[in-house]
């Protein structure tokens, strides 16, 4: 292991860095430390300019209970998740298939697809911006959450595609080969065979599309405008537009916005981790 | 497909079997491939096209040839945003080393340790949205925790996003925080699959501190490392969403970045300007491109590899 195992350091060493860890972390997340502490303070805080003192009583609920109760907040977090879950369900399903296609069968271009897969999910967005957003508004779907929807499944295919492939090279050929050795038909093979052994991809794959499609801003300006359709990481900006200058109240709508893949990310952390990671060890 | 599922039927079966074979993979891509082609792939070479025209989104297009890159050549706006790609392209790769440093650190088997993995890891997992406005509020010359920070040393304050010259280096640090947590991750993950026992080898031939990071772990590390390097540099050339949040390109223009610059002349209230924004973003995508490149490059050689 490297670095060297602490434990096999002097005492005062494994007690420095113990302590060295706490202290680390406050550093690391201040930012966010103070965020937290802005959005359980109640206003009068700010206008006596009692910033970062503690809070001189509890104003969580009260900062809260607005975000939930008396902004739009509660319908663009509805549109995230409007958006989110269709989109991780199409572009897992359609990059199971794609994957398989690519990671089993030996054809001429397979290889070209699968870069084409590959570059295409390394595009800047810029390029796709003007012909998507006409697109879109020829198909009648600008500003519908549907529009934004099936343009987030076509691009995560990409990457999508990238992580099912390498994940199904990995899985023993054998299984394959004796399947059709039996004869069993190659879509059989695909729902009885390959897909029961997804499933960690899947549930990786899974909460890495949610998270980055949770966390899109910029094909949400582009594609939706209004709290009928816009997610909450648009919707974030109106909000603080509705409540300019009070910091408590934006600390505690961006929390509120920021939460739901937190969530996902400390339930599901091993998959997580694992989807993230993968490739970045031989 | 049926009679597949019988290979004794009276139908030769190597014959069905090389046919089916050959139909299956595509029947499985058509569904993605399609999609993939008409909302990716399509749109790309129309974005070349709409390049050579003159268009407000609406209206007709009206052919101008290069005219769009002529007009780019000459345009100050244009020219600050390409020095603050390559501000960000190598400010950003800090996160490389940043990420193996904190990596090392975290890189103990103490009590309560993954928690501070988890909680290290933390920023990547916040939209960019809410990293720029807490970086915002950081920054804030009238309460940020920065300036109280730097008032209690005695030092004076500074208006970080505020300044021509600051601004760019401001919104990059806070773009580093989660690429930072990113590479670490990586190399977290990278450290675990060390081979204890060339370290041990190595420390029995004397090796140790630097020079066995140097000569013995980070060549086992390269698989993260290439990793590492891919999403940081796509990171850092799509920037947009922190620029968005936290300037929205100023002050004076002076943090703006292609990709927001792009933006904000095709989207911007200030009239579409569609086909100027396709010229710079067919730029973006030609240094994109060169990366994308070599990284094909070398995913192709380790498929040749195995």
């Amino acid at each position: 292991m490297f670095p060297k195992p602490i434990e096999k350091s002097s005492r005062a060493a494994q007690l420095s860095y113990q302590g060295l860890l706490p202290i680390a972390l406050l550093m690391w997340l201040a930012p966010l430390i103070a965020v937290a502490l802005f959005s359980i303070k109640p206003d009068t805080d700010f206008t006596t300019g009692n910033y970062w003192g503690l809070p001189s009583a509890f104003g969580g609920f009260e900062n809260y209970g607005k975000v939930f109760f008396q902004s739009d907040m509660p319908r663009y977090l509805m549109n995230s998740f409007l958006i989110t879950v269709p989109t991780v369900i199409g572009a897992v399903a359609l990059s199971c298939m794609t994957g398989f296609a690519l990671g089993i069968y030996k054809f001429k271009s397979n290889l070209w697809i699968f870069f084409m897969f590959v570059a295409g999910n390394f595009v800047p967005f810029q390029i796709l911006m003007v012909p998507v957003r006409d697109l879109t508004l020829d198909m009648g779907l600008y500003n519908t959450k549907t529009g934004l929807v099936l343009f987030h499944i076509a691009f995560q295919t990409g990457f999508c595609t990238l992580f099912m492939r390498n994940f199904i090279r990995a899985l023993p050929y054998e299984l394959i080969e004796a399947a059709r050795v039996e004869g069993v038909a190659e879509w059989r093979i695909f729902w009885f065979v390959v897909l029961p052994l997804m499933k960690p991809a899947i549930a990786a794959l899974s909460v890495l599309i949610f998270t980055f499609i949770w966390n899109d801003y910029f094909w949400a300006v582009v594609l939706t405008q209004g709290a009928e359709s816009q997610p909450v990481t648009a919707g974030i900006t109106s909000f603080n537009a509705q409540y300019r200058a009070a910091y408590h109240l934006m600390s505690a709508g961006s929390i509120v916005a920021a939460l739901p893949p937190v969530a996902m990310f400390f339930l599901m952390q091993r998959h997580f981790i694992a989807g993230l990671t993968l490739g970045a060890v031989k | 497909m049926a009679t597949a599922t019988h290979p004794d039927t009276s139908q030769p079966t190597g014959f069905i079997r090389r046919n089916r074979q050959k139909l299956a993979p595509w029947l499985f891509l058509a569904p993605g491939l399609l999609f993939f082609l008409f909302y990716v792939i399509a749109p790309i070479f129309q974005s070349f096209q709409i390049s050579f025209y003159q268009w407000d989104g609406l209206g007709a297009k009206e052919w101008v040839g290069m005219q769009n890159y002529q007009e780019l050549v000459t345009d100050r706006a244009f020219e600050v945003s390409l020095w603050n790609n390559l501000k960000w392209l190598l400010m950003y790769l800090l996160a490389i080393p940043a990420g193996l440093g904190i990596a090392l650190f975290l890189n103990q088997t103490v009590t309560g340790i993954r928690l501070y993995k988890s909680l290290f890891f933390f920023p990547f997992v916040i939209s960019q949205v809410v990293v720029g406005l807490v970086f915002t509020w950081f920054y804030d010359p009238t309460f940020g925790l920065l300036n109280t920070i730097l008032e209690s040393v005695g030092l004076s304050p500074i208006n970080v996003l505020g300044d021509p010259k600051l601004a760019t280096y401001g919104i990059i640090a806070a773009g580093l925080w989660p690429q930072i947590a990113y590479c670490m991750i990586l190399y977290l993950t990278g450290l675990n699959a060390v081979d204890p026992e060339q370290i041990e080898a190595a420390r029995l031939d004397g090796a140790k501190g630097l020079r066995m990071l140097w000569h013995v772990v980070l060549p086992q590390l390269a698989p993260a490392t290439f990793i590492a390097f891919v999403v940081t540099i796509i990171g850092a050339l799509r920037s947009f969403d922190l620029i968005s949040i936290m300037t929205n390109g100023g002050p004076f223009g002076s943090t703006r970045v292609l990709s927001f610059y792009m933006f904000e002349k095709a989207l911007s209230e200030y009239g579409f300007r569609m086909g100027y924004g396709a010229a710079i973003s067919v730029v973006l995508f030609l240094i994109m491109l060169f990366f994308i490149a070599y990284f094909l490059w070398s995913m192709w050689r380790q498929e040749k590899g195995r």
